[in-house]
């Protein structure tokens, strides 16, 4: 009986965690897929739990776009060595219609950013319109391909918060990389 | 009585919703207010289907009987500000004060997209809605005629806190009704209007957000009233929703 109880509290427990409600300010309330560069398909909050910079691009883009995963880089290595590796980065693409799976993969080989610690995801035109509008990235398609777009860099909470964002693009922000230092370091 | 007129209502609201109506409009070349490249070439739209009314009140509770996560008492705080569906008398009922027949008003962006979607439909492109809005009774585009863009700006000075007009305005040249002179509206990329191109000579980091005037085409006075409506949206959040601002939606053909 006894043990039938302990059973009965831990089977509890385990659903009562799983089923925590988001807070009221999560993005991951989103209810979106997202399929990364190994062609995995997966809801956004599946990121739950994960500190993690977020910003947009696309891969055709030869000038910002380039930048805003350098900064990534930069914003990640004035990170604390023993914190780095729970920091994870996640880039999602506005150009669904040409960044498929390869050219995701392509882009992530070619600027080294290594799995799981990288994650350049694509989602449906609608779901990417709806993730732009939650993170306050600004996008227009150009008759060139090319996009006008707002560059900002987002740090986002293991409850899927918006903690802090910075518009500087090519050089490290410093209080931005102190709000990442001090969300690492929260319990 | 009043009794009576519950039964009614009750019977009314069981009805089939009868289903939107849209309109096709064969689309094209388009001179935008704001050019395609941010300097002069037009917009290319594709034939698409248009509503022909904004979503109605009646049709917005409908809605959220059917999608409850959208009532007002339900909706998080991060797709819908504290203004959503406020003017309604409860969180399920319209009230008395406002007619079914109005534009539904006070609906957030990504409300206005979960409607659409439940129609199997979307928001319009800001390039949509303007070529659409640009037709009077004759013509397709009547941009030109300065009746057209009295009409526009005499609705504009109407005090926001008048009563909103019912749908059932005259239909223009597509069949569409009610794109000027009742509510504002809601475009799929109302965010991304006044985005500055991908400013390749950036120094300052400021100047990476936004280099919005250039992307504005502002030489033609004429598109005054027009502009007001994209800096009126461009000053949008998602979640954001106001007393003149519905929607309608759209397909792609």
């Amino acid at each position: 009986m006894k043990r039938l109880i302990v059973l009965l509290g831990l089977l509890f427990f385990t659903a009562a965690h799983a089923a925590t409600p988001l807070l009221r300010d999560s993005i991951y309330q989103l209810e979106v897929q997202l399929t990364d560069q190994d062609g995995k398909t997966w809801p956004l909050a599946s990121r739950r739990g994960h500190v993690q910079l977020v910003s947009m691009f696309y891969s055709s883009c030869t000038m910002v776009c380039p930048m805003i995963v350098d900064t990534l880089k930069l914003t990640r290595k004035a990170v604390d060595e023993g914190d780095r590796d729970r920091l994870d980065l996640l880039l999602i693409s506005f150009d669904p219609a040409r960044d498929s799976v390869p050219v995701l993969r392509q882009y992530a080989e070619g600027r080294r950013l290594e799995a799981p610690r990288w994650t350049l995801a694509r989602a449906e035109p609608a779901s990417t319109r709806q993730l732009a509008a939650l993170l306050g990235v600004q996008y227009r398609p150009l008759p060139d391909g090319d996009f006008n777009h707002s560059s900002e860099l987002l740090l986002l909470d293991g409850e899927g918060r918006i903690v802090a964002r910075t518009a500087i693009i090519g050089r490290l922000d410093p209080e931005f990389v102190q709000a990442v230092k001090k969300t690492l370091r929260a319990p | 009585m009043k009794r009576l007129a519950v039964i009614l209502s009750g019977l009314l609201l069981a009805l089939p919703a009868a289903a939107a109506e849209y309109a096709a409009l064969p689309g094209g070349s388009f001179s935008s207010v704001l050019p395609a490249d941010g300097k002069a070439a037009p917009a290319r739209i594709a034939p698409f289907r248009l509503r022909t009314e904004p979503v109605t009140n009646a049709e917005f509770l409908a809605f959220t009987r059917k999608h409850p996560e959208w009532r007002r008492d339900r909706v998080p705080a991060l797709f819908a500000d504290a203004g959503y569906l406020s003017h309604w008398a409860g969180d399920d009922a319209l009230g008395a004060a406002i007619s079914p027949s109005q534009p539904a008003t006070r609906v957030s962006w990504f409300a206005a997209e979960a409607y659409c979607e439940s129609e199997q439909a979307r928001l319009p492109t800001w390039y949509e809605w303007e070529y659409a809005a640009a037709a009077d009774g004759q013509r397709t585009d009547a941009r030109n005629d300065p009746a057209w863009r009295e009409r526009v700006l005499v609705w504009y000075s109407r005090p926001s806190s008048a009563p909103l007009p019912e749908i059932g305005g005259a239909a223009d040249v597509h069949g569409v009704r009610d794109l000027n002179g009742v509510v504002w509206e809601w475009v799929d990329d109302f965010n991304a209007l006044l985005v500055g191109s991908d400013s390749r000579d950036q120094d300052g980091a400021d100047k990476f957000k936004f280099c919005g005037a250039g992307a504005l085409n502002m030489q033609e006075k004429e598109n005054y009233a027009t502009l007001m409506r994209v800096a009126m949206l461009s000053s949008l959040k998602a979640a954001n929703t106001t007393t003149n601002l519905g929607f309608r939606c759209a397909k792609s053909d």
